[in-house]
């Protein structure tokens, strides 16, 4: 999917569902990104006229979120954490053999779409350092080898 | 019937609990018994998960950490009747970990199926929901006041004060908001709540509603969290049907209702008044204070703000009384603490104590060390924002005073250990580096300051004119810990100078003892 291919008629649904909550604009920017994987830059002036709102005002709040992204993601995302706990438990070598492995750094793609690679600021899975979490899955005392079998499994899934 | 146990808790997950789940079903078909599969939260016991449990006449027993391997063979030596087996940890209520500790705000996590209402009943629910519809709002008030609950979100300001504020703010509308934004490294209490015993979070903040006149309520929840925002909303929904919450609860005429919100990974939305900016759909910026959320907060209206520990210790509050409560702990510190051990440690979990253990007791008698076999060097305690303590510091009560005493904060309850390969150095760097990705940037010197920080600091690993950085570093300190809005550029001094204070060598300094 290109920047310019996104779903108008689910951009709409979302905001006419919830466009008149308190407060509606991260639920809206929510919904969009659950059905889109992204929030198109495109759909901006929907989102501010539906909400009385300068199109500069919804881009500041994409743009302060870390979590909130503009561009298409890979088939899965990976978030590393780099915090504190996982630090202690040697994540910094785990993410260097991550971005060996994947061939990216943070906030990139691979080539092939696969994968898209995050760091997170702590998944709250701290007794079971290091962590990393794939979409909405959490994995705990990750090793090089347990990250290159996850993901192994995870290609064979897709092929 | 046997019933089984198997954690639906995310940590448990991540450790493979869904594959020892589901081996556990199609092993116990193959073998023609009948089992009936719970899905409990964690008992905070981590180094043990996957823990399976088994009901039997003697009590529950304990298997962990179980793999899926390992079903076949349990199945084999008597799992369903509680028989030995190398993974077999004894019952589990008598395992030391467990048994030495004081449960008041966890008191069913990992015992109960989360989500089921009629279990939370049968292990005394809603009794504190049902005193408090007998009470006028002011004798709630004072039932909190008088249990000495003070935020467990970090700031430790005490609860009851809080509400008395709101309750005594008029408004046509007010709000009861959770903060569940847990962010802190090392931290997972809120977590566990929210996945493992979400029922006493949503009894907490509707008792918090009677007491203060709030008939909406929000938990502002991390988007890091999706097992905690399933289990929630499965809750609310159950309480709204059952009428524990909603229009007219349990038939008092009384009307509370409760919705989940989703951060979007800022870790300053954690900050109080910048998680109700984001729950009104802005940019999460810090408020300056006057004027306080207690008289004007989200959307303008009076609202009590709390941490999701501090809400989930208000049932038992209610329940048996503010003295039973208070009557825990030591000093201006009542209660219990559900203190969070990780990072590199033997034994990481959750252990819930009164006020007053040392450091020390939590780290050796519960942790068992290091999980890497090497001498702990430094524990940080109470998140990102929160000093590096050395060896010299373990014999340091839990307590809010005897920490900030020595310059050092409880705060969430988090400890993170590290072993002795850390470099202090590249520790204080990165609180620098995690301050300028998360500040706001609202006021100067965090906005500013945490990148200069951060350039300082390269400086001083590579040695450049060390003597004038480091200088310049302490003086940094201030301004940031004097000049910033918010406890986010306001703190990060703390694991910066009390790295380099405690730590000097690593910093190229003589080890002199020094004081902030």
């Amino acid at each position: 999917m290109t920047q310019t291919e996104w779903d108008r008629d689910a951009v709409t649904e979302v905001i006419e569902q919830k466009k008149s909550m308190p407060g509606a604009l991260l639920p809206i920017l929510h919904g969009i990104q659950d059905r889109n994987g992204f929030i198109p830059e495109d759909a901006v002036p929907q989102i501010a006229k539906a909400l009385n709102l300068s199109r500069a005002e919804v881009h500041g709040v994409i743009s302060f979120y870390h979590y909130f992204r503009t561009t298409p993601p890979g088939k899965r995302t990976i978030h590393l954490c780099r915090a504190e706990s996982c630090q202690a438990m040697n994540s910094q070598a785990l993410e260097a053999h991550i971005q060996a492995r994947l061939g990216i750094g943070y906030h990139e793609t691979t080539a092939d779409g696969t994968f898209s690679l995050e760091p997170v600021y702590c998944l709250g899975n701290c007794a079971c350092s290091p962590s990393m979490m794939i979409d909405h899955e959490v994995h705990g005392r990750i090793t090089p080898q347990s990250f290159d079998a996850i993901i192994n499994e995870l290609k064979e899934m897709a092929a | 019937m046997i019933t089984v146990y198997v954690p639906r808790d995310s940590s448990a997950l991540g450790l493979g609990a869904e594959r020892v789940a589901n081996a556990i079903q199609v092993e116990a078909a193959k073998r023609g018994a009948a089992i009936n599969l719970v899905r409990n939260g964690s008992r905070g016991l981590y180094w043990l998960e996957p823990m399976v449990e088994v009901a039997t006449a003697s009590g529950r027993v304990a298997y962990g950490p179980v793999q899926p391997g390992d079903v076949p063979g349990l199945f084999d030596t008597g799992l369903l009747e509680g028989k030995a087996h190398p993974l077999c940890m004894g019952p589990t209520e008598e395992i030391p970990y467990l048994k030495n500790q004081e449960r008041l705000t966890f008191a069913r996590v990992g015992i109960t199926d989360p989500v089921s209402l009629d279990d939370y009943l049968a292990h005394d629910g809603y009794r504190g929901l049902r005193n408090a519809l007998a009470k006028e709002p002011a004798a709630i008030v004072e039932e909190v006041t008088a249990s000495g609950l003070r935020g467990r979100g970090g700031a430790a300001f005490p609860t009851g004060i809080k509400w008395k504020t709101v309750l005594n703010t008029p408004a046509e509308q007010k709000y009861i908001v959770c903060n569940a934004d847990e962010g802190d490294s090392g931290t997972f209490s809120d977590r566990m709540i929210m996945e493992g015993d979400p029922f006493v979070l949503i009894e907490g903040m509707t008792i918090a509603g009677l007491a203060v006149g709030a008939a909406q309520g929000y938990i502002y929840l991390r988007v890091e969290y999706p097992h905690a925002d399933v289990a929630l909303n499965q809750a609310i929904e159950a309480a709204l049907a059952a009428g524990y919450l909603g229009d007219n609860i349990l038939g008092s005429g009384k009307r509370f209702h409760l919705e989940v919100r989703l951060g979007a990974g800022a870790y300053v939305c954690g900050e109080e008044t910048a998680l109700m900016e984001s729950i009104e759909g802005k940019r999460g910026m810090v408020r300056f204070k006057p004027p306080l959320p207690a008289i004007e907060g989200l959307f303008g209206q009076p609202t009590v703000v709390n941490n999701v520990i501090s809400l989930a210790s208000v049932p038992i509050i209610l329940d048996k009384g503010g003295k039973y409560y208070a009557d825990y702990g030591m000093g201006r510190s009542r209660g219990t603490l559900p203190l969070q051990l990780a990072g590199n440690v033997k034994r990481p979990g959750l252990i819930e104590k009164a006020f007053g253990m040392t450091l020390r007791e939590l780290l050796y008698d519960y942790g068992g060390g290091s999980a890497s076999g090497r001498p702990i060097r430094a524990v940080q305690v109470g998140g990102p924002l929160g000093s590096f303590m050395p060896e010299s510091q373990f014999d340091t009560p839990l307590d809010y005073e005897a920490f900030s005493a020595i310059w050092a904060v409880l705060g969430h309850g988090g400890v993170v250990v590290f072993d002795d390969t850390v470099d202090m150095a590249k520790m204080a760097r990165y609180a620098m580096e995690f301050c300028a990705a998360e500040s706001c940037g609202k006021c100067t010197p965090c906005r500013i300051g945490s990148t200069r920080g951060m350039e300082v600091m390269d400086r001083i690993i590579e040695n450049q004119d060390r003597t004038k950085n480091l200088a310049l570093l302490r003086d940094l300190g201030d301004t940031m810990l004097a000049g910033s809005l918010c406890a986010l550029g306001g703190m990060t001094p703390y694991p910066v100078l009390s790295a380099l204070n405690h730590f000097p060598e690593d910093f190229g300094e003589k080890n002199v003892a020094q004081v902030a």
